[in-house]
Protein backbone atom coordinates (compact mmCIF):
# COMPACT_ATOMS: atom_id res chain seq x y z
CA UNK A 1 0.00 0.00 0.00
CA UNK A 2 1.46 3.40 -1.19
CA UNK A 3 -0.70 5.39 0.86
CA UNK A 4 1.55 5.58 3.57
CA UNK A 5 5.76 5.31 4.40
CA UNK A 6 7.46 1.04 5.17
CA UNK A 7 7.81 2.87 8.65
CA UNK A 8 4.36 3.71 9.36
CA UNK A 9 3.22 0.66 8.15
CA UNK A 10 5.51 -1.26 10.43
CA UNK A 11 4.75 0.98 13.11
CA UNK A 12 0.48 0.53 12.78
CA UNK A 13 1.03 -3.01 12.41
CA UNK A 14 3.33 -3.92 14.57
CA UNK A 15 2.71 -0.98 17.40
CA UNK A 16 5.87 -0.26 20.14
CA UNK A 17 4.65 -0.02 23.73
CA UNK A 18 0.98 -0.30 22.81
CA UNK A 19 -0.85 -0.98 26.23
CA UNK A 20 -1.87 0.21 29.82
CA UNK A 21 0.87 1.01 32.69
CA UNK A 22 -1.26 0.72 36.31
CA UNK A 23 -1.21 3.09 38.68
CA UNK A 24 0.36 5.65 36.59
CA UNK A 25 2.22 8.43 37.30
CA UNK A 26 0.72 10.66 34.42
CA UNK A 27 -2.19 10.05 31.64
CA UNK A 28 -3.05 12.19 29.18
CA UNK A 29 -5.95 11.81 26.64
CA UNK A 30 -6.59 14.18 23.59
CA UNK A 31 -8.74 14.08 20.59
CA UNK A 32 -12.52 13.04 20.54
CA UNK A 33 -14.56 9.95 18.90
CA UNK A 34 -17.02 12.50 17.21
CA UNK A 35 -13.54 13.29 15.13
CA UNK A 36 -12.26 10.10 14.36
CA UNK A 37 -8.97 9.94 16.60
CA UNK A 38 -8.33 9.52 20.25
CA UNK A 39 -4.87 9.08 21.61
CA UNK A 40 -4.32 7.86 25.30
CA UNK A 41 -1.29 7.80 26.84
CA UNK A 42 0.46 6.42 30.29
CA UNK A 43 3.50 7.45 32.04
CA UNK A 44 5.51 5.85 34.51
CA UNK A 45 8.18 8.76 35.71
CA UNK A 46 11.29 7.74 37.83
CA UNK A 47 13.88 11.40 38.68
CA UNK A 48 12.30 13.28 35.78
CA UNK A 49 13.03 10.29 33.69
CA UNK A 50 10.40 8.36 31.09
CA UNK A 51 10.51 5.21 32.48
CA UNK A 52 8.01 3.58 30.95
CA UNK A 53 5.26 4.78 28.81
CA UNK A 54 2.29 2.89 27.06
CA UNK A 55 -0.35 4.22 25.05
CA UNK A 56 -4.17 3.42 23.38
CA UNK A 57 -5.38 4.80 20.21
CA UNK A 58 -8.44 4.84 18.85
CA UNK A 59 -8.62 5.95 14.98
CA UNK A 60 -6.49 5.44 11.23
CA UNK A 61 -3.55 3.81 10.69
CA UNK A 62 -1.36 6.91 10.99
CA UNK A 63 -2.98 7.65 14.66
CA UNK A 64 -1.81 4.65 15.89
CA UNK A 65 1.39 4.06 13.85
CA UNK A 66 2.03 7.91 15.45
CA UNK A 67 1.60 7.20 18.62
CA UNK A 68 3.77 4.32 18.86
CA UNK A 69 6.66 6.39 17.16
CA UNK A 70 5.92 9.28 19.86
CA UNK A 71 6.32 6.64 22.73
CA UNK A 72 9.62 5.56 21.08
CA UNK A 73 10.83 9.17 20.62
CA UNK A 74 10.59 9.86 24.39
CA UNK A 75 10.79 6.34 26.07
CA UNK A 76 13.64 6.96 28.69
CA UNK A 77 14.14 9.95 27.97
CA UNK A 78 13.74 13.32 30.63
CA UNK A 79 10.71 14.90 30.85
CA UNK A 80 12.25 18.38 29.13
CA UNK A 81 13.48 16.77 26.56
CA UNK A 82 10.36 14.99 25.81
CA UNK A 83 7.94 18.18 26.62
CA UNK A 84 9.82 19.58 23.24
CA UNK A 85 8.74 16.37 21.16
CA UNK A 86 7.11 18.04 18.01
CA UNK A 87 4.82 16.72 15.68
CA UNK A 88 7.04 17.47 12.62
CA UNK A 89 9.85 15.57 14.73
CA UNK A 90 6.81 12.44 14.70
CA UNK A 91 6.24 12.58 11.16
CA UNK A 92 9.68 12.97 10.05
CA UNK A 93 10.44 9.70 11.97
CA UNK A 94 7.87 7.86 10.22
CA UNK A 95 9.53 9.03 6.61
CA UNK A 96 7.09 11.60 6.62
CA UNK A 97 3.05 11.47 6.51
CA UNK A 98 0.11 12.36 3.66
CA UNK A 99 -0.70 16.08 4.31
CA UNK A 100 -4.29 15.63 5.41
CA UNK A 101 -2.88 13.09 7.97
CA UNK A 102 -0.04 15.59 9.88
CA UNK A 103 -2.94 16.30 11.96
CA UNK A 104 -2.36 12.90 13.53
CA UNK A 105 1.30 13.84 14.42
CA UNK A 106 0.06 16.73 16.48
CA UNK A 107 -2.36 14.49 18.30
CA UNK A 108 0.63 12.27 19.68
CA UNK A 109 2.36 15.51 20.42
CA UNK A 110 -0.91 16.95 22.20
CA UNK A 111 -1.04 13.44 24.25
CA UNK A 112 2.47 13.26 25.49
CA UNK A 113 2.58 16.44 26.72
CA UNK A 114 -0.70 16.16 28.02
CA UNK A 115 0.24 13.39 30.35
CA UNK A 116 3.42 15.30 31.33
CA UNK A 117 0.88 18.17 32.47
CA UNK A 118 -1.18 15.65 34.15
CA UNK A 119 2.34 14.65 36.09
CA UNK A 120 3.09 18.24 36.86
CA UNK A 121 -0.43 18.84 38.49
CA UNK A 122 -0.48 15.39 40.36
CA UNK A 123 3.02 16.73 41.61
CA UNK A 124 2.07 20.40 42.09
CA UNK A 125 5.24 21.76 39.77
CA UNK A 126 4.29 24.56 38.07
CA UNK A 127 4.60 24.45 33.94
CA UNK A 128 3.31 27.17 30.89
CA UNK A 129 0.06 26.32 30.41
CA UNK A 130 0.56 27.72 26.66
CA UNK A 131 2.12 24.33 26.53
CA UNK A 132 -1.88 23.16 26.54
CA UNK A 133 -2.82 24.22 23.45
CA UNK A 134 -5.82 22.24 21.63
CA UNK A 135 -5.61 20.36 18.13
CA UNK A 136 -6.85 22.74 15.53
CA UNK A 137 -8.28 19.79 13.58
CA UNK A 138 -10.71 18.37 16.13
CA UNK A 139 -11.75 22.14 17.10
CA UNK A 140 -12.52 22.92 13.76
CA UNK A 141 -14.99 19.49 13.77
CA UNK A 142 -16.82 21.02 16.91
CA UNK B 1 -6.19 -16.29 0.80
CA UNK B 2 -7.04 -13.32 -1.64
CA UNK B 3 -10.88 -12.07 -1.49
CA UNK B 4 -11.76 -9.05 -3.55
CA UNK B 5 -14.70 -7.76 -1.98
CA UNK B 6 -15.40 -4.14 -3.12
CA UNK B 7 -16.93 -4.93 -6.45
CA UNK B 8 -18.97 -1.59 -5.72
CA UNK B 9 -16.08 0.26 -5.82
CA UNK B 10 -14.87 -1.44 -9.53
CA UNK B 11 -16.15 -5.30 -10.41
CA UNK B 12 -13.51 -7.23 -11.70
CA UNK B 13 -14.00 -7.10 -15.53
CA UNK B 14 -15.23 -10.04 -17.53
CA UNK B 15 -13.30 -12.14 -19.52
CA UNK B 16 -15.41 -11.77 -22.44
CA UNK B 17 -15.67 -8.11 -21.95
CA UNK B 18 -11.96 -7.67 -22.00
CA UNK B 19 -11.78 -10.01 -25.23
CA UNK B 20 -14.32 -8.34 -26.47
CA UNK B 21 -12.52 -4.56 -25.80
CA UNK B 22 -9.12 -6.17 -27.87
CA UNK B 23 -11.55 -7.76 -30.95
CA UNK B 24 -12.98 -4.34 -31.33
CA UNK B 25 -9.94 -2.28 -31.05
CA UNK B 26 -8.30 -4.55 -33.22
CA UNK B 27 -10.92 -5.43 -35.99
CA UNK B 28 -12.79 -2.04 -35.76
CA UNK B 29 -10.42 0.62 -35.47
CA UNK B 30 -11.95 3.32 -38.12
CA UNK B 31 -13.65 6.28 -36.69
CA UNK B 32 -17.57 5.79 -36.56
CA UNK B 33 -17.56 9.63 -37.91
CA UNK B 34 -15.49 8.57 -40.94
CA UNK B 35 -17.31 7.62 -44.52
CA UNK B 36 -14.66 5.00 -46.14
CA UNK B 37 -15.78 1.68 -45.23
CA UNK B 38 -13.67 0.72 -42.17
CA UNK B 39 -15.23 3.85 -40.36
CA UNK B 40 -18.95 2.61 -41.35
CA UNK B 41 -18.15 -0.62 -39.56
CA UNK B 42 -17.09 0.68 -36.84
CA UNK B 43 -20.26 2.73 -37.32
CA UNK B 44 -22.18 0.01 -37.94
CA UNK B 45 -20.61 -1.84 -34.31
CA UNK B 46 -21.62 1.63 -32.40
CA UNK B 47 -25.10 1.51 -33.53
CA UNK B 48 -25.66 -2.41 -32.89
CA UNK B 49 -24.01 -1.81 -29.36
CA UNK B 50 -26.26 0.64 -29.04
CA UNK B 51 -29.55 -1.27 -30.28
CA UNK B 52 -28.35 -4.07 -27.59
CA UNK B 53 -28.02 -1.95 -23.98
CA UNK B 54 -31.56 0.01 -25.24
CA UNK B 55 -32.95 -3.33 -25.08
CA UNK B 56 -31.63 -4.46 -21.67
CA UNK B 57 -32.39 -1.87 -20.61
CA UNK B 58 -36.20 -1.81 -22.16
CA UNK B 59 -35.38 1.82 -24.10
CA UNK B 60 -35.31 2.62 -27.74
CA UNK B 61 -31.61 2.92 -29.36
CA UNK B 62 -32.24 6.41 -30.07
CA UNK B 63 -32.89 6.80 -25.94
CA UNK B 64 -29.06 5.84 -25.36
CA UNK B 65 -26.22 8.05 -25.37
CA UNK B 66 -22.62 6.77 -24.73
CA UNK B 67 -20.12 8.73 -21.80
CA UNK B 68 -17.58 8.16 -19.97
CA UNK B 69 -19.39 6.80 -17.20
CA UNK B 70 -21.61 7.32 -14.16
CA UNK B 71 -20.40 10.81 -12.76
CA UNK B 72 -20.84 12.35 -16.41
CA UNK B 73 -24.06 10.54 -17.20
CA UNK B 74 -25.45 12.13 -13.70
CA UNK B 75 -24.00 15.93 -14.41
CA UNK B 76 -25.78 15.49 -17.65
CA UNK B 77 -29.22 14.58 -17.03
CA UNK B 78 -29.15 17.13 -13.92
CA UNK B 79 -27.42 19.96 -15.71
CA UNK B 80 -29.76 19.35 -18.51
CA UNK B 81 -33.46 19.54 -16.78
CA UNK B 82 -31.86 22.19 -14.57
CA UNK B 83 -30.96 24.61 -17.84
CA UNK B 84 -34.55 23.16 -19.18
CA UNK B 85 -36.13 24.21 -16.02
CA UNK B 86 -34.87 27.64 -15.63
CA UNK B 87 -36.11 28.74 -18.77
CA UNK B 88 -39.50 28.05 -17.27
CA UNK B 89 -38.88 29.39 -14.40
CA UNK B 90 -38.65 26.31 -12.51
CA UNK B 91 -35.97 26.14 -9.98
CA UNK B 92 -36.48 23.91 -7.40
CA UNK B 93 -34.85 19.94 -7.76
CA UNK B 94 -35.98 17.27 -5.12
CA UNK B 95 -33.13 14.75 -4.43
CA UNK B 96 -31.87 12.60 -1.05
CA UNK B 97 -29.19 12.49 1.55
CA UNK B 98 -27.96 9.48 0.34
CA UNK B 99 -26.91 9.79 -3.12
CA UNK B 100 -23.71 9.51 -4.62
CA UNK B 101 -21.28 12.45 -5.26
CA UNK B 102 -21.93 12.36 -8.77
CA UNK B 103 -24.89 13.61 -7.91
CA UNK B 104 -24.83 15.61 -4.43
CA UNK B 105 -21.68 17.94 -6.10
CA UNK B 106 -23.89 18.70 -8.84
CA UNK B 107 -26.72 19.72 -7.05
CA UNK B 108 -24.64 22.20 -4.85
CA UNK B 109 -23.26 24.32 -7.83
CA UNK B 110 -26.71 24.54 -9.11
CA UNK B 111 -27.51 26.14 -5.21
CA UNK B 112 -24.94 28.27 -6.17
CA UNK B 113 -26.78 28.98 -8.94
CA UNK B 114 -30.22 30.05 -7.44
CA UNK B 115 -32.13 26.73 -7.43
CA UNK B 116 -33.50 25.52 -4.51
CA UNK B 117 -32.17 22.07 -3.72
CA UNK B 118 -34.40 20.07 -1.39
CA UNK B 119 -32.44 16.53 -0.23
CA UNK B 120 -34.85 14.55 1.34
CA UNK B 121 -34.21 12.55 4.45
CA UNK B 122 -33.84 8.80 4.70
CA UNK B 123 -35.46 6.38 7.54
CA UNK B 124 -32.86 4.40 9.65
CA UNK B 125 -33.65 1.58 6.87
CA UNK B 126 -31.67 3.58 4.81
CA UNK B 127 -34.82 4.51 2.09
CA UNK B 128 -36.73 7.42 1.13
CA UNK B 129 -40.47 8.06 2.26
CA UNK B 130 -42.67 8.12 -0.69
CA UNK B 131 -44.99 10.73 1.41
CA UNK B 132 -41.62 12.82 1.34
CA UNK B 133 -41.34 12.91 -2.40
CA UNK B 134 -45.08 13.46 -2.98
CA UNK B 135 -45.23 16.83 -0.21
CA UNK B 136 -41.97 18.25 -1.94
CA UNK B 137 -43.10 17.96 -5.76
CA UNK B 138 -45.02 21.57 -6.55
CA UNK B 139 -45.28 23.21 -9.40
CA UNK B 140 -41.98 24.70 -9.40
CA UNK B 141 -39.95 21.89 -9.17
CA UNK B 142 -38.27 21.08 -12.27
CA UNK B 143 -36.38 17.25 -11.38
CA UNK B 144 -36.88 15.02 -8.65
CA UNK B 145 -33.29 13.16 -8.81
CA UNK B 146 -33.09 9.83 -6.82
CA UNK B 147 -30.47 6.99 -6.60
CA UNK B 148 -32.71 3.49 -7.61
CA UNK B 149 -29.66 1.40 -5.15
CA UNK B 150 -27.19 3.39 -2.87
CA UNK B 151 -23.47 2.80 -3.60
CA UNK B 152 -22.54 2.19 0.70
CA UNK B 153 -25.30 0.70 2.01
CA UNK B 154 -26.70 -1.43 -0.81
CA UNK B 155 -30.68 0.04 0.03
CA UNK B 156 -32.95 0.13 -3.03
CA UNK B 157 -35.52 3.07 -3.11
CA UNK B 158 -38.85 2.84 -4.20
CA UNK B 159 -37.64 4.58 -7.35
CA UNK B 160 -41.06 3.13 -9.70
CA UNK B 161 -43.45 4.99 -7.27
CA UNK B 162 -41.58 7.79 -7.13
CA UNK B 163 -41.62 7.52 -10.88
CA UNK B 164 -45.20 7.44 -11.26
CA UNK B 165 -45.46 10.49 -8.41
CA UNK B 166 -43.04 12.20 -11.21
CA UNK B 167 -44.98 11.32 -14.18
CA UNK B 168 -48.25 12.56 -12.76
CA UNK B 169 -46.97 15.81 -11.52
CA UNK B 170 -44.89 16.17 -15.24
CA UNK B 171 -41.65 16.76 -13.37
CA UNK B 172 -38.47 15.38 -15.08
CA UNK B 173 -37.14 12.03 -13.35
CA UNK B 174 -33.59 10.94 -13.14
CA UNK B 175 -32.34 7.89 -11.10
CA UNK B 176 -28.65 6.88 -10.73
CA UNK B 177 -28.33 3.02 -11.28
CA UNK B 178 -24.28 2.69 -11.62
CA UNK B 179 -24.70 0.01 -8.75
CA UNK B 180 -28.45 -1.22 -9.91
CA UNK B 181 -27.95 -1.76 -13.15
CA UNK B 182 -26.09 -5.24 -14.30
CA UNK B 183 -27.55 -6.42 -10.78
CA UNK B 184 -30.99 -6.35 -10.81
CA UNK B 185 -33.99 -5.87 -12.95
CA UNK B 186 -34.23 -2.27 -14.44
CA UNK B 187 -36.85 -1.23 -17.32
CA UNK B 188 -36.76 2.25 -18.06
CA UNK B 189 -40.72 2.19 -18.62
CA UNK B 190 -41.45 0.48 -15.41
CA UNK B 191 -39.02 3.04 -13.46
CA UNK B 192 -41.14 5.85 -15.14
CA UNK B 193 -37.88 7.70 -15.40
CA UNK B 194 -36.96 10.56 -18.21
CA UNK B 195 -32.87 9.52 -17.34
CA UNK B 196 -31.26 7.01 -15.81
CA UNK B 197 -27.17 6.54 -15.84
CA UNK B 198 -25.28 3.48 -15.75
CA UNK B 199 -21.51 2.87 -15.16
CA UNK B 200 -20.05 -0.01 -16.83
CA UNK B 201 -17.16 -1.14 -14.78
CA UNK B 202 -19.92 -2.02 -12.26
CA UNK B 203 -20.34 -4.95 -13.74
CA UNK B 204 -17.54 -6.15 -14.99
CA UNK B 205 -17.00 -3.85 -18.08
CA UNK B 206 -14.27 -1.22 -18.23
CA UNK B 207 -13.17 1.67 -16.49
CA UNK B 208 -14.44 5.11 -17.87
CA UNK B 209 -17.33 3.98 -20.04
CA UNK B 210 -21.43 4.26 -19.03
CA UNK B 211 -24.45 5.61 -20.54
CA UNK B 212 -27.05 7.69 -20.31
CA UNK B 213 -30.79 6.69 -21.04
CA UNK B 214 -32.58 9.87 -22.30
CA UNK B 215 -36.38 9.18 -22.74
CA UNK B 216 -37.14 10.34 -26.31
CA UNK B 217 -38.24 14.31 -25.67
CA UNK B 218 -36.70 14.96 -22.71
CA UNK B 219 -34.23 18.02 -22.56
CA UNK B 220 -30.60 16.90 -22.81
CA UNK B 221 -27.83 19.96 -23.37
CA UNK B 222 -23.90 18.74 -23.76
CA UNK B 223 -21.58 19.14 -21.35
CA UNK B 224 -18.83 18.95 -24.09
CA UNK B 225 -18.73 20.64 -27.14
CA UNK B 226 -17.36 19.44 -30.41
CA UNK B 227 -18.11 17.31 -32.92
CA UNK B 228 -21.56 15.77 -33.88
CA UNK B 229 -21.05 12.28 -31.86
CA UNK B 230 -24.25 10.69 -30.27
CA UNK B 231 -26.49 13.22 -31.60
CA UNK B 232 -24.50 16.02 -30.68
CA UNK B 233 -25.19 15.54 -27.22
CA UNK B 234 -21.63 14.28 -26.30
CA UNK B 235 -18.29 15.64 -28.43
CA UNK B 236 -15.42 13.29 -28.61
CA UNK B 237 -14.41 9.95 -30.99
CA UNK B 238 -16.66 7.55 -29.42
CA UNK B 239 -14.88 4.95 -27.41
CA UNK B 240 -15.81 1.78 -29.36
CA UNK B 241 -13.82 -0.69 -28.02
CA UNK B 242 -15.18 -0.03 -24.26
CA UNK B 243 -19.10 0.35 -25.38
CA UNK B 244 -18.12 -3.02 -27.04
CA UNK B 245 -17.15 -4.01 -23.67
CA UNK B 246 -19.78 -2.74 -21.55
CA UNK B 247 -22.39 -4.34 -23.50
CA UNK B 248 -21.37 -7.78 -23.57
CA UNK B 249 -20.75 -7.36 -20.02
CA UNK B 250 -24.39 -6.47 -19.25
CA UNK B 251 -25.87 -9.13 -21.57
CA UNK B 252 -23.46 -11.35 -19.54
CA UNK B 253 -24.54 -10.06 -16.31
CA UNK B 254 -28.20 -10.10 -17.07
CA UNK B 255 -27.91 -13.71 -19.03
CA UNK B 256 -27.48 -15.28 -14.84
CA UNK B 257 -29.07 -12.54 -13.24
CA UNK B 258 -31.58 -14.66 -11.14
CA UNK B 259 -29.64 -17.97 -10.60
CA UNK B 260 -26.44 -14.99 -9.67
CA UNK B 261 -29.10 -13.12 -7.52
CA UNK B 262 -30.11 -15.83 -5.78
CA UNK B 263 -26.49 -17.27 -4.79
CA UNK B 264 -24.72 -13.67 -3.97
CA UNK B 265 -27.55 -13.17 -1.78
CA UNK B 266 -27.18 -16.25 0.29
CA UNK B 267 -23.33 -15.46 0.86
CA UNK B 268 -24.27 -12.24 1.68
CA UNK B 269 -27.02 -13.42 4.24
CA UNK B 270 -23.92 -15.65 5.86
CA UNK B 271 -21.87 -13.37 5.75
CA UNK B 272 -24.43 -10.83 7.84
CA UNK B 273 -25.45 -13.03 10.19
CA UNK B 274 -21.55 -14.44 11.13
CA UNK B 275 -20.65 -10.38 11.89
CA UNK B 276 -23.42 -9.27 13.79
CA UNK B 277 -22.40 -12.24 16.46
CA UNK B 278 -19.63 -9.30 17.06
CA UNK B 279 -20.61 -7.80 20.15
CA UNK B 280 -21.60 -3.93 19.49
CA UNK B 281 -21.88 -4.48 15.65
CA UNK B 282 -24.81 -3.05 13.68
CA UNK B 283 -25.96 -3.75 9.89
CA UNK B 284 -25.99 -0.70 8.04
CA UNK B 285 -29.68 -0.12 5.89
CA UNK B 286 -32.62 -2.53 5.50
CA UNK B 287 -31.69 -6.09 5.51
CA UNK B 288 -34.17 -7.24 2.97
CA UNK B 289 -34.36 -4.18 0.39
CA UNK B 290 -30.51 -4.08 -0.29
CA UNK B 291 -28.81 -5.60 -2.88
CA UNK B 292 -27.52 -8.66 -3.24
CA UNK B 293 -23.65 -8.34 -2.75
CA UNK B 294 -23.93 -5.80 -0.08
CA UNK B 295 -22.49 -5.87 3.43
CA UNK B 296 -22.41 -2.41 5.65
CA UNK B 297 -21.35 -2.44 9.12
CA UNK B 298 -20.33 -0.27 11.97
CA UNK B 299 -18.41 -1.45 15.01
CA UNK B 300 -18.14 0.10 17.71
CA UNK B 301 -15.24 1.62 19.42
CA UNK B 302 -12.55 1.40 16.47
CA UNK B 303 -12.19 3.43 13.27
CA UNK B 304 -12.43 2.09 9.99
CA UNK B 305 -9.05 3.26 8.25
CA UNK B 306 -7.34 1.05 10.41
CA UNK B 307 -9.65 -1.97 9.96
CA UNK B 308 -9.08 -1.72 6.39
CA UNK B 309 -5.63 -1.79 6.46
CA UNK B 310 -5.36 -4.73 8.73
CA UNK B 311 -7.90 -6.83 6.69
CA UNK B 312 -5.68 -6.27 3.85
CA UNK B 313 -2.72 -7.18 5.07
CA UNK B 314 -4.72 -10.48 5.55
CA UNK B 315 -5.64 -10.51 1.98
CA UNK B 316 -9.24 -9.01 2.28
CA UNK B 317 -10.30 -6.10 -0.06
CA UNK B 318 -12.97 -3.82 1.01
CA UNK B 319 -13.88 -0.33 1.96
CA UNK B 320 -14.96 2.21 4.42
CA UNK B 321 -16.76 5.24 5.21
CA UNK B 322 -14.87 6.80 7.69
CA UNK B 323 -13.34 10.41 7.39
CA UNK B 324 -9.72 9.01 7.39
CA UNK B 325 -10.63 6.85 3.83
CA UNK B 326 -12.16 9.81 2.50
CA UNK B 327 -9.91 12.56 3.25
CA UNK B 328 -12.37 14.63 5.04
CA UNK B 329 -12.76 15.45 8.52
CA UNK B 330 -16.60 13.61 8.34
CA UNK B 331 -17.84 10.21 7.77
CA UNK B 332 -19.93 8.83 5.34
CA UNK B 333 -22.87 11.55 4.57
CA UNK B 334 -24.87 7.97 3.98
CA UNK B 335 -24.01 7.01 7.65
CA UNK B 336 -25.23 10.16 9.01
CA UNK B 337 -28.04 9.92 7.03
CA UNK B 338 -29.40 6.72 8.80
CA UNK B 339 -28.71 8.24 12.16
CA UNK B 340 -25.23 6.98 12.56
CA UNK B 341 -23.57 9.64 14.84
CA UNK B 342 -20.09 10.30 14.02
CA UNK B 343 -18.05 8.13 17.10
CA UNK B 344 -19.87 4.90 15.34
CA UNK B 345 -19.72 5.86 11.51
CA UNK B 346 -16.36 6.05 11.87
CA UNK B 347 -15.91 2.56 12.46
CA UNK B 348 -17.81 1.18 9.11
CA UNK B 349 -16.69 -1.55 6.51
CA UNK B 350 -18.61 -2.13 3.30
CA UNK B 351 -17.89 -5.61 1.56
CA UNK B 352 -19.51 -6.29 -1.59
CA UNK B 353 -19.35 -9.50 -3.10
CA UNK B 354 -19.85 -10.01 -6.68
CA UNK B 355 -20.92 -13.39 -8.67
CA UNK B 356 -17.09 -14.74 -8.09
CA UNK B 357 -17.30 -14.95 -4.87
CA UNK B 358 -17.36 -18.05 -2.92
CA UNK B 359 -18.50 -19.97 0.17
CA UNK B 360 -14.88 -20.34 1.22
CA UNK B 361 -14.37 -16.89 0.90
CA UNK B 362 -16.82 -15.78 3.22
CA UNK B 363 -15.93 -18.12 5.68
CA UNK B 364 -12.73 -16.52 5.76
CA UNK B 365 -13.86 -13.40 6.12
CA UNK B 366 -16.06 -14.81 8.62
CA UNK B 367 -13.44 -15.59 10.75
CA UNK B 368 -10.54 -13.30 10.10
CA UNK B 369 -12.56 -9.51 10.69
CA UNK B 370 -14.01 -10.57 14.05
CA UNK B 371 -9.90 -11.01 14.88
CA UNK B 372 -9.07 -7.40 13.48
CA UNK B 373 -11.49 -5.92 15.11
CA UNK B 374 -11.01 -7.50 18.57
CA UNK B 375 -7.66 -6.47 18.30
CA UNK B 376 -8.15 -2.95 17.32
CA UNK B 377 -10.91 -2.51 20.21
CA UNK B 378 -8.13 -4.28 22.50
CA UNK B 379 -5.73 -0.95 21.53
CA UNK B 380 -8.88 1.45 21.56
CA UNK B 381 -9.34 3.97 24.83
CA UNK B 382 -13.02 4.00 23.58
CA UNK B 383 -13.51 0.33 23.95
CA UNK B 384 -11.90 0.48 27.32
CA UNK B 385 -13.98 3.31 28.42
CA UNK B 386 -16.57 1.62 27.01
CA UNK B 387 -16.14 -1.71 28.66
CA UNK B 388 -15.83 0.47 32.09
CA UNK B 389 -19.36 2.03 32.32
CA UNK B 390 -16.77 5.43 31.53
CA UNK B 391 -18.89 5.83 27.97
CA UNK B 392 -22.23 4.36 26.87
CA UNK B 393 -22.69 2.28 23.84
CA UNK B 394 -24.79 3.17 20.94
CA UNK B 395 -24.79 -0.13 19.33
Amino acid sequence: MSLYSEKVMDHFKHPRNVGVIENPDGVGEVGNAKCGDIMKIYLKIENDIIADVKFETFGCGSAIASSSMATELIKGKPLKDALKLTNQAVAEALDGLPAYKMHCSVLAEQAIRSAILDYYTKHNIPFDPELLKACEHCEEDE
Amino acid sequence: MQVYADNAATAKPKKAALEEYTRVAEEFFGNPSSLHSAGQRAKEVLTDCRGRIANLLGAEENEIIFTSGGSESDNQAIESAAKFGRAKGKTKIISTAIEHHAVLHTLEKLKKEGFEIVLLPVGTDGIVKLEDVKKEVDEKTCLVSVMLANNEIGTIQPVEEIGKICKERKVLFHTDAVQAVGHMKVDVKALSCDYLALSAHKFGGPRGVGALYVRKGAPLYPLIEGGAQEKGKRAGTENLPAVAAMTVALEDSLAHLEETNKRVTALRDKLIANLKKIPHSALNGDPVKRLGGNVSFCFEGIEGESLLLLIDDKGICASSGSACTSGSLDPSHVLLAIGRVHDVAHGSLRLSLSEETTEEEIDYMSREIPKVVEYLRSISPVWRDLQEGKRTYIL
